[in-house]
């Protein structure tokens, strides 16, 4: 009971000093303040979420589309081919905090003009690895049979076009590739990941 | 009963009535009565804002609502540190890292968090001592007072488990040290440790039980006990200032709003511009990976649990019981329970020369305990000069760039070539013969073939070599064509298989 009482006097008094008797300015004094603190509250507030949205936002905003230079091997290694050589580059993914270290398959031959190209050993078509058909000198696809020239031209069967070269080049003496997917089943070479 | 509201609501004055009118015909007004009409806002806002303090709005009255708001930054921030966050032992470590070294505002979040454990604290205990100078927990605020000291047994619990969370090397051997003095106490001391720790040795089930307390648990009874604080805070109305009699305020009494609201939000920002500018400059730090084989490392707790830390230190042997336990233990209950104790109403400190000299003897014992701590790390030169190369250590891992962990998959399979010779060779047969075309790489399954993994404990060898010369009627349709190799190929080639898990 005494609380009640204690109560009942705080709200009179309380309600002597806004005076919703004696008219409207409290009533719109108290509308006002209400939307300064609103508009400042938003302000506050959308300052303060800024680092929250960066920090959800992280992996749209990081630049992970760069792919990394792999080592092939000593270009002296390839000076002499006569013909595409396999060999099998580690390319690194990242995955958030992790890192998935694969090995890929690739085809270092020499063009007409004497310089290194590599290419993908996956078909164009389905995406199978293209094996090279060393008494044929040609890749020939165990899946559909589609047919490559040594340099990745297409010759023949379902592929749409012909193998897809990986960027290269020697940095001191290691041929470098930089290994990306492509698109299949189209004719033109697009870069998936 | 909500005189003001109620009064406004009801008021009958034709004014009053245009005015409303008046405000209806501009947008916010009639979308506010809209709303209210729905939700019945208005009387809780008025509920909410019209709460009367007797004596009118104070600065010392920011404490409470200063916790909310570090308890809801320290709700935010944590989910958001949950998006990268990995509750293991094997992974905790990294994922911390990559969100301090490599996620944008990855750090500054964390720092706010891991300092806003620390500001809670603070706060908390400037909460409690204006209750306990003002004599605010008289007057039946018995229960109000004990979910408070709930809370404040909440708060440290948190805090507690959330230091383990980054399972750097101070997380490690902190919490070793902290789950080991529950050992200490009788009869259920050890099973209670191994409770928590989910064994006998720290390990990946400890971090798993620490991150559910943590993140699950503790929030949800802080919730619950944050409602109840507040539902008798409000039961049993502000208690004013110390003139005041606690069970019958007199003043004259002023609406939270807009006055105290304003304290209230001015001392929030306050808050949370030092924690943005502590969490900018002075960045939280991360030590290297938790290693449990370390023998050197010397863990010291967080500044807050230093008093107990160098108290602990003078209580071993059989006498331990009396100190890890039962003096704490009573000072806690005395403390938990001190409204019961002191039933009077006298509210002004200098009236209780008792209460307050006991209150402030128990600060300054813990303040001396924990300046005692500090003294003797630095004043022992093998201590202090172990610390510095702890400290110096941090430093050096944070300075370093992110190491992104290899993935377990991909370093199994990379070992297979380098462990077994015949399993290399395998390998080359099996991107050799195309296998791979369909099985996909290191037999991990494509779109048109099954992956391979296991297969060699569903098969054994000859099964399988059985099995590649002559695939089975499923396989055939399936698109496998028959390997036909030399033996020692064939051999090879089922070793690599086997090898495929």
């Amino acid at each position: 009971m005494e609380r009640r009482a204690a109560k009942d006097s705080g709200k009179l008094g309380e309600g002597a000093q806004w005076g919703n008797n004696a008219g409207e300015l409290p009533s719109r004094r108290r509308w006002f303040l209400g939307v300064l603190l609103g508009t400042g509250g938003a302000v506050v507030g959308a300052l303060l979420s800024v680092p929250l949205l960066r920090f959800v936002l992280h992996p749209l905003l990081s630049a992970t589309t760069t792919t990394a230079w792999s080592d092939v091997g000593k270009s002296d290694e390839f000076a002499g081919i006569t013909a595409p050589v396999k060999k099998l580059v580690t390319i690194e993914q990242r995955d958030g905090w992790r890192k998935i270290v694969s090995e890929k398959a690739v085809y270092v031959f020499r063009g007409k003009d004497g310089q290194f190209g590599v290419l993908s050993a996956v078909c164009t078509h389905l995406g199978c690895s293209v094996p090279w058909i060393a008494e044929k000198n040609q890749f020939i696809c165990p899946c559909h049979k589609g047919i490559f020239a040594p340099d990745g031209k297409l010759l023949g069967g379902p592929a749409p076009r012909a193998m897809d070269r990986l960027d290269s080049k020697i940095e001191e003496g290691i041929l470098k590739v930089r290994y990306q997917y492509f698109r299949q089943l189209v004719p033109n070479k697009e870069v998936i990941a | 009963m909500n005189q003001p509201g109620a009064s406004m609501n009801a008021e009958p004055g034709k004014a009053a009535q245009d005015r409303i009118a008046g405000a209806d015909r501009r947008g916010p007004g009639r979308l506010f009565r809209w709303l209210d009409a729905r939700t019945g806002i208005d009387s809780l806002l008025r509920h909410a804002l019209d709460e009367p303090i007797p004596g009118g709005a104070r600065l010392a009255y920011v404490f409470g609502s200063g916790l909310l708001f570090l308890f809801l930054s320290q709700v935010i921030t944590g989910v958001f540190l949950a998006l990268y966050y990995v509750p293991s032992a094997d992974h905790a470590h990294t994922s911390i890292a990559y969100i301090t070294k490599e996620v944008t505002s990855g750090s500054f979040l964390r720092s706010i968090h891991a300092y806003g454990s620390s500001t809670i604290i603070i706060v908390l205990l400037l909460h409690i001592t204006q209750t306990f100078l003002y004599g605010s927990y008289k007057g039946r605020r018995e229960l109000l007072w004990l979910a408070g000291c709930v809370l404040f047994a909440l708060m440290l619990g948190m805090a507690f488990t959330g230091y383990l969370l980054p399972w750097d090397q101070k997380a490690y051997f902190a919490t070793t040290v902290g789950t080991n003095i529950l050992s200490e106490i009788p009869l259920v001391g050890n099973a209670f440790k191994r409770l928590l720790r989910g064994g006998t040795e720290m390990g990946t089930l400890t971090l798993s039980r620490f991150f559910v307390l943590h993140v699950f648990l503790i929030p949800a009874c802080i919730f619950a006990f944050v409602a109840i604080h507040v539902y008798l805070f409000r039961k049993a109305g502000a208690a004013g200032p110390i003139g005041e009699n606690p069970a019958a305020a007199k003043r004259p009494a002023e609406a939270f709003y807009p006055r105290q609201l304003l304290f209230d939000l001015v001392f929030a920002l306050v808050i949370i511009a030092c924690l943005g500018v502590l969490a900018h400059y002075a960045p939280m730090d991360l030590g290297p990976k938790a290693n449990p084989a370390e023998t050197q490392y010397l863990p010291r707790p967080e500044w807050y649990y230093l008093p107990i830390f160098q108290w602990l230190k003078y209580w071993r042997g059989p006498a331990a019981v009396l100190g890890i336990l039962v003096i704490p233990g009573l000072i806690a209950l005395l403390f938990a329970f001190l409204p019961f104790f002191d039933q009077r109403l006298e509210r002004r400190p200098w009236k209780r020369p008792v209460a307050v000299g006991l209150y402030f003897a128990i600060f300054a014992a813990l303040g001396v305990l924990g300046a005692l701590s500090r003294r003797n790390d630095l004043r022992d030169p093998g201590v202090a000069a172990q610390l510095r190369s702890q400290r110096e250590e941090a430093n050096s891992f944070m300075k370093a760039p992110f190491e992104p962990e290899l993935a377990r998959s991909s370093l199994a399979a990379a070992n297979v070539a380098l462990a077994n010779p015949l399993g290399a060779k395998g390998k080359a047969i099996y991107e050799q013969l195309g296998c791979n075309s369909c099985h996909g790489d290191k037999g991990l399954g494509t779109a048109a073939a099954p992956k391979l993994l296991g297969v060699g404990t569903k098969y054994d060898s000859a099964k399988l070599a059985a099995l590649l010369k002559q695939p089975s009627t499923a396989m055939t349709l399936g698109g496998m064509e028959p390997v036909d190799l030399k033996e020692e190929d064939l051999k090879a080639l089922i070793a690599y298989v086997e090898s495929l898990k």
